[in-house]
């Protein structure tokens, strides 16, 4: 048997799928900006300046008051940013899709372009509206003759909280509206003819449709406002510290890089909570 | 439910008796619907009595679902009026006008069981809970659903959904039933059964008005106690159906209705005191029902294709040759297209000669003079 022949029985040809190969390159490139650095924040959490594992000092920074606090506000003023993202973006998309009147397209894709902005810009702009010397102020003190301005809540938490709205309710808009475009309005015309009023229509007939999309955009906003840096920093709101506030006064200002890891573990879990939870509704609404 | 279970005795029948609404009169007063500029329903006049079923039928865009939609309050008239019993409803909101509606896609609520789609008009007009339990059992005893009260509408037929929508409009006891081509979404089998059923329900609900709106000739026919055919926004005529069928006022009336062939005629003597006019096509004279029509009249001779015989007998007394062009069976009737004299004319026979004539052939047709209508030939509408 000629050699050749002989290689061919022994050694079948490989049967190599076409394309398999193209895994690597995106693994790769993810590996090396995301879950590398991921993974050095991790073990930088565990380890104290001279590369000794310490975990003593994860538990003490997790009992902290100044994490502890932290971690309260960042919570609260999420939550608070999500149910107020959610009551007006609830109202907004209700009016939008239900209310005819000309020109709703055209608030819609308006509303719309609050995503493209900077979240610090809407910051800038309440100043120029509600803070000491905004036009509100200014408008209240000159028509009351008063001495001092009246209206003091942007820089508190109320008014990371009213900025996190107002820059966040487009993602609440856009999931209800497209939930909304699919409520059958045969639905709604017999819930009419037999006898209900618009309000049960919503409550009974349209909220159950939406209730996959308020959970989608509901949790998305809520990621987005747990780890809100811009708008908390913009403000400068005395005595609210949150999560991504509070990473980046350890680290940058403290130099205290342990302690500023062992913060955003916490703070990446909680992400990846909240994002799970949006993935699961996202997937029932079909997004 | 399989469609055997729509056969045999009436599932319908059961407690209907007890889902008696008190039906009011539909009254339309020059109704006209227009977005902008385009009229899409001229002014409107037409009555249907308490109890009646009048069927809409036109093609589409005709206006026929938007007088519906203007009943149920959905489509505000831009002039006239409209009224239900003795109440003016043109200012109400639907939900104020105590009505029922089924619609083509059923429009059930997914997110309800069938018990709580059949209880949420009662619900929604604050009806206590006693009430609301004996209403769900006698609406879905009347459709036969009973047994899937529990159950969601995605875990039920197409033909179950459109039961449940009729339980669900019934249980208000609505003064009128808005049907909205309630049976376009179902295959031709269930559709047909569901016809019947229908008409079984109306039979126990002798009450119940119903305005049903279909371009189903079928489901009109079976159905209506009077037709009313639409286009292009305006009523072109309205009676009752039997009437409507035999004696069409114009050519759409009878082209929609069923298949008719029109055979140009002059008219040789008037109407007589019979209601008989004789009238020439070619060398044949022949014998029709005629209204008013005077001697030289150019008119057109309806004939239903059933009503033409390849026999003569001593009702069959018109003939008309034609030349046979085609022969089409389709197991129950046998169709012929045959022409006479350029126009053609169509035969559907449930019995034929053993013998059938080949293609080309000369062959006689008979027919009954009161099978016939004369019809005025420039009546288009």
């Amino acid at each position: 048997m000629p050699v050749s022949e002989a290689v061919a029985l022994r050694a079948p040809a490989v049967r190599r799928e076409p394309g398999k190969l193209w895994i690597v390159p995106p693994a790769a490139l993810l590996a090396l900006l995301f879950f590398y650095p991921l993974a050095l924040i991790a073990r930088q959490a565990f380890l104290d300046d001279s590369g000794i594992a310490n975990f003593a000092e994860v538990i003490r920074v997790l009992h902290s008051r100044f994490f502890l606090n932290a971690l309260i506000n960042t919570v609260s003023i999420s939550v608070a940013a999500t149910a107020g993202c959610l009551v007006v973006g609830l109202v907004l998309a209700l009016i939008l899709a239900f209310v005819p009147f000309p020109g709703s397209g055209f608030i819609a894709r308006l509303i719309d372009t609050f995503i493209a902005l900077p979240t610090f810009l809407v910051t800038l702009a309440f100043t120029f509206l509600y803070g000491s010397a905004g036009m509100l102020n200014a408008g209240l003190m000159e028509t009351f003759s008063l001495p001092l301005p009246p209206v003091d809540f942007l820089y508190s938490a109320w008014g990371v909280i009213l900025a996190e709205v107002t820059v966040y309710t487009p993602f609440i808009l856009r999931p209800l509206l497209a939930a909304f475009s699919l409520v059958d309005h045969g639905q709604i015309e017999a819930a009419s003819v037999l006898g209900a009023r618009p309000f049960r229509i919503v409550r009974q007939i349209i909220l159950p449709a939406a209730v996959p999309a308020l959970i989608a955009g509901g949790s998305l906003c809520l990621l987005l406002t747990v780890n809100e840096f811009g708008i908390v920093l913009f403000i400068g709101a005395k005595g609210v510290i949150t999560l991504p506030l509070l990473i980046y006064g350890k680290a940058i200002q403290e130099s205290a890089y342990q302690v500023a890891c062992i913060i955003a573990v916490v703070n990446i879990a909680l992400s990846l909570g909240l994002f799970g939870l949006y993935r699961f509704a996202a997937g029932r609404l079909g997004a | 439910m399989s469609a055997a279970a729509f056969t045999g005795t009436s599932v319908m029948d059961i407690d209907a008796a007890k889902v008696r609404g008190a039906g009011s009169n539909v009254h339309f007063d020059k109704v006209s619907v227009a977005y902008g500029a385009h009229v899409v329903l001229h002014p409107l006049t037409l009555d249907i009595a308490p109890g009646e079923i009048l069927a809409m039928i036109g093609p589409s865009g005709s206006g026929k679902t938007t007088a519906l939609r203007a009943v149920a309050g959905f489509v505000r008239p831009v002039s006239g009026r409209i009224r239900i019993g003795a109440t003016d409803v043109t200012d109400l909101p639907p939900y104020e006008r105590g009505l029922g509606m089924v619609v083509q896609n059923y429009a059930l609520f997914p997110h309800m069981r069938v018990e709580d789609n059949v209880a949420f008009g009662l619900r929604a007009q604050g009806a206590d809970k006693a009430l609301i339990g004996e209403r769900i059992k006698d609406a879905l005893g009347t459709v036969g659903m009973l047994a899937y009260a529990r159950r969601y509408p995605r875990e039920l037929s197409g033909g179950q959904q459109q039961r449940v929508a009729i339980a669900r409009a019934l249980a208000v006891r609505p003064r009128v039933l808005l049907l909205d081509e309630p049976l376009s979404a179902l295959d031709a089998q269930i559709r047909r059964n569901m016809v019947e059923e229908i008409a079984r329900l109306h039979r126990s609900l002798p009450g119940l008005t119903i305005l049903y709106v279909t371009h189903d000739q079928t489901e009109a026919l079976t159905l209506a106690d009077k037709i009313a055919i639409m286009r292009d926004g305006r009523v072109c005529s309205h009676g009752p159906t039997t009437e409507l069928y035999r004696r069409p006022p114009n050519r759409f009336t009878a082209e929609f209705l069923g298949r008719a062939n029109l055979l140009p005629v002059t008219v040789a003597e008037a109407v007589g005191s019979k209601g008989f006019a004789t009238a020439r096509h070619g060398d044949a004279l022949l014998t029709g029902a005629g209204r008013n029509e005077k001697a030289g009249d150019k008119s057109l001779l309806c004939i239903r294709p059933q009503h033409l015989s390849l026999t003569a007998d001593s009702e069959h007394t018109n003939r008309i040759v034609g030349t046979l062009r085609e022969v089409h069976w389709q197991g129950e009737l046998t169709h012929l297209v045959l022409d006479v004299d350029g126009t053609p004319v169509r035969v559907s026979a449930t019995r034929l000669p053993i013998a059938l004539p080949e293609p080309g052939a000369k062959v006689p047709l008979f027919f009954a003079p009161a099978d016939t209508s004369l019809l005025p030939e420039d009546a288009g509408v």
